[in-house]
């Protein structure tokens, strides 16, 4: 069976070759940058505008950020024909396409993100190393910590006042400098797709700021979802530990509480200002398409007002858009409506992804055919572990693994103890 | 000590000494060389259609596979060839089942779905058959977005793939507006017509001209102003496919009709 042809069922004149060759990996391919970038710009606003009331969520979306970062090229490298020879992007670039340019800025980026964490973390690096090496007796657990933390200093031990200031200056810039490169990382695959001139549903210059918008948008609600999840559980350990020991006092619980609800409430409305700016950008495209209406045009209403109303008016503008908008503007924001709006927005945005990846190809280049998906549920061989649900859910998961590993290197929630 | 007279006279010998040895990577360009020996590139491989003479056998989509080794069962084709009818109320119907593999033995028209159309003989106004094959476009832009290089156009026109070097990204496939780009099912790399370069390379016709019984197709040579098929494509008034899309496509077709997609 020819690649493609498992999951492609045509109709209509469909030319010989066509089948959906870029699949569900391709999908998650933009919704993942799209999440990196997203918890990048987040972290940013404080950092580098000093959005005091987002200072709480900065460090962990930016964790989150880096969790998220190898993640982005995962679903790359499960969509390649050669996986092997992924490294030919970066040994022997075509600059004239849109990809060749990939590594470099993925890498760049990485590099940012890597840094930036460092600055924001070195101080907890060095005093753990310290504190470490002050004692006599060590596990194996303890030294390798011991080991790791040691080697995470780079031989950095000072953390005068003077020296933390450099660092909170250092943060900044790289802060500054990461916006636009995030931006970049993510308007890259926007621009990966709008410059494809073969594809009607593709091709348009907006596409690259499309993308940009939509991912702060997943990538704000990803930070906020995990935050309140992160929370929750915090609650539900203090709340437990209460219960065995009830001469606790509540202030902690309480105390959490209510910098949740805070931090909630600030990020949903630049949640908001961005989802603003995400739609009526998409249905600006959508109505300069029908008012020029070029060749394509006939099948583009086919495939947008037929094929596809489910997938582009009900589940993504519906129940991942204005759904979710109603409830962040109802008054008396609660965490639980949050999550729910965040977690709509999140199905909102991979549905923007799957309806321009998935939607682009699901007609002819012939302007007379359609072909439709059909996503390979249970794997039975190699193609469809990869480009089928399995895959797309491990990839789904990765990030949070990390996370939680990451988590256990970077606290995330360290500043607030000690103050 | 160094005196700055003596600094800046060191470095313009150390400059001039660099500058000699990188003057040479220039002269020896091994690409200009090749363009002085001229010769060589006093060829632009360019493919002449006549859907005229066109019946629809398919011979030429067996001859293209059984050539290029893409197996007859494989549902992907470097060539086909497609059935327009257009009815009298004007309706068009178009289809290419197997890429028309086995000819047009059936007069139903395939829908997909595994649907068929009959059209009765006395609603047909016209029909007629069109072979398509990779248009060998000036302006590439599979290789325009290759990542990696892989597949690139040769001084003669014609569009190569590296099957060593290609990664399987897709994108090639992507970029094509003729859907001429499929995956080959057994070295999982892009594939894609060639015009036979094995062949013609050598002083052969392509496969698909050789097996074709009513010489609807041709290869020539557009920069030798004697050649019959550059003769026709100046004189005659003839089409190319989807030029719009401003890839500068060197399949020429006589007797394009604008049903044709």
């Amino acid at each position: 069976m020819v690649h493609g042809e498992l999951w492609t069922v045509k109709e209509f004149f469909v030319y010989p070759n066509e089948y959906i060759y870029w699949s569900i990996q391709i999908v998650m391919y933009p919704f993942m940058t799209g999440l990196v970038a997203g918890a990048f710009v987040l972290s940013s606003l404080y950092h580098v505008f000093g959005i005091k009331q987002l200072k709480d969520i900065a460090r962990f979306s930016l964790v989150f950020s880096f969790a998220l970062l190898p993640v982005a090229m995962m679903p790359l490298m499960l969509h390649l024909q050669q996986p092997l020879r992924n490294y030919e992007v970066m040994a022997t670039p075509h600059f004239t396409s849109a990809i060749a340019a990939f590594g470099i800025v993925f890498s760049t980026y990485a590099m940012i993100v890597a840094s930036e964490l460092w600055f924001v973390y070195r101080k907890h690096f060095v005093e753990t190393a310290l504190s470490l090496g002050r004692k006599t007796h060590k596990g194996p657990v303890e030294f390798f910590r011991y080991l790791l933390f040691s080697a995470l200093t780079l031989g950095a031990y000072d953390v005068s006042g003077e020296a933390l200031h450099k660092d909170e200056k250092a943060v900044k810039v790289l802060a500054g400098v990461g916006i636009p490169v995030a931006c970049f990382l993510h308007g890259y695959a926007g621009f990966i797709f709008g410059s494809v001139k073969a594809n009607a549903l593709w091709m348009t210059p907006l596409m690259p700021v499309i993308f940009i918008c939509s991912a702060v948008v997943s990538g704000i609600a990803l930070c906020m979802l995990t935050y309140i999840l992160t929370m929750e559980i915090r609650k539900f350990i203090v709340g437990w530990k209460r219960k065995r020991y009830p001469t606790l006092s509540s202030q902690e619980e309480s105390q959490i509480k209510s910098v949740e609800a805070h931090v909630v409430n600030i990020t949903s409305r630049y949640l908001l200002m961005f989802m603003i700016l995400a739609i009526t950008l998409e249905l600006l495209d959508l109505i300069f398409r029908g008012y020029t209406a070029v060749k394509s045009w006939d099948i583009l209403r086919n495939l947008i007002y037929g094929k596809d109303f489910t997938n582009i008016f009900i589940l993504q503008y519906g129940l991942g858009n204005l759904l979710p908008f109603i409830l962040f503007l109802l008054p008396r924001l609660t965490i639980k409506r949050a999550a729910l709006g965040s977690m709509l927005m999140l199905m909102g945005v991979f549905m923007m992804r799957w309806n321009v990846v998935i939607g682009g190809q699901s007609f002819s280049s012939s302007f007379a055919g359609f072909m439709h998906y059909h996503l390979p549920l249970i794997p039975h061989d190699l193609e469809t572990l990869k480009e089928g649900l399995v895959g797309a859910l491990a990839v789904g998961a990765m990030p949070f693994i990390l996370f939680w590993i990451l988590a256990k290197i970077f606290p995330l929630f360290g500043e607030e103890k000690s103050s | 000590m160094i005196t700055r007279r003596d600094f800046c006279k060191k470095t313009m010998l150390v400059a001039g000494g660099l500058s000699l040895p990188l003057a040479a990577l220039e002269i020896f360009d091994p690409k200009k060389l090749l363009a002085e020996k001229a010769d060589k590139a006093r060829v632009r491989w360019v493919f002449l259609v006549d859907t005229h003479k066109c019946v629809g056998c398919g011979f030429c989509v067996k001859a293209c596979k059984l050539e290029n080794e893409l197996p007859l069962e494989a549902n992907v084709a470097r060539t086909w060839v497609e059935r327009y009818v257009v009815t009298r109320d004007g309706r068009i119907y178009a289809d290419t089942p197997n890429a028309g593999r086995d000819g047009f033995t059936n007069d139903k028209i395939a829908l997909g779905l595994g649907k068929y159309q009959q059209v009765k003989k006395e609603n047909i106004e016209k029909a007629f058959f069109v072979p398509k094959l990779c248009n060998q476009c000036e302006n590439p832009p599979c290789v325009q977005v290759c990542p990696v290089g892989a597949t690139y156009q040769t001084p003669d026109g014609v569009v190569l793939v590296d099957r060593s070097w290609c990664i399987g990204c897709g994108y090639c496939v992507m970029a094509c507006p003729y859907g001429m780009r499929f995956f080959h099912p057994q070295y999982r790399v892009v594939d894609k017509c060639n015009f036979c370069y094995h062949r013609i390379s050598n002083g052969m016709k392509t496969a698909c001209m050789d097996a074709c019984p009513f010489g609807a197709r041709r290869i020539g040579n557009i920069k030798d102003p004697g050649d019959p098929v550059t003769k026709i494509i100046m004189r005659e008034r003839v089409g190319v496919l989807k030029d719009e899309y401003g890839t500068k496509p060197q399949v020429y077709y006589l007797g394009l009709s604008k049903e044709v997609k």
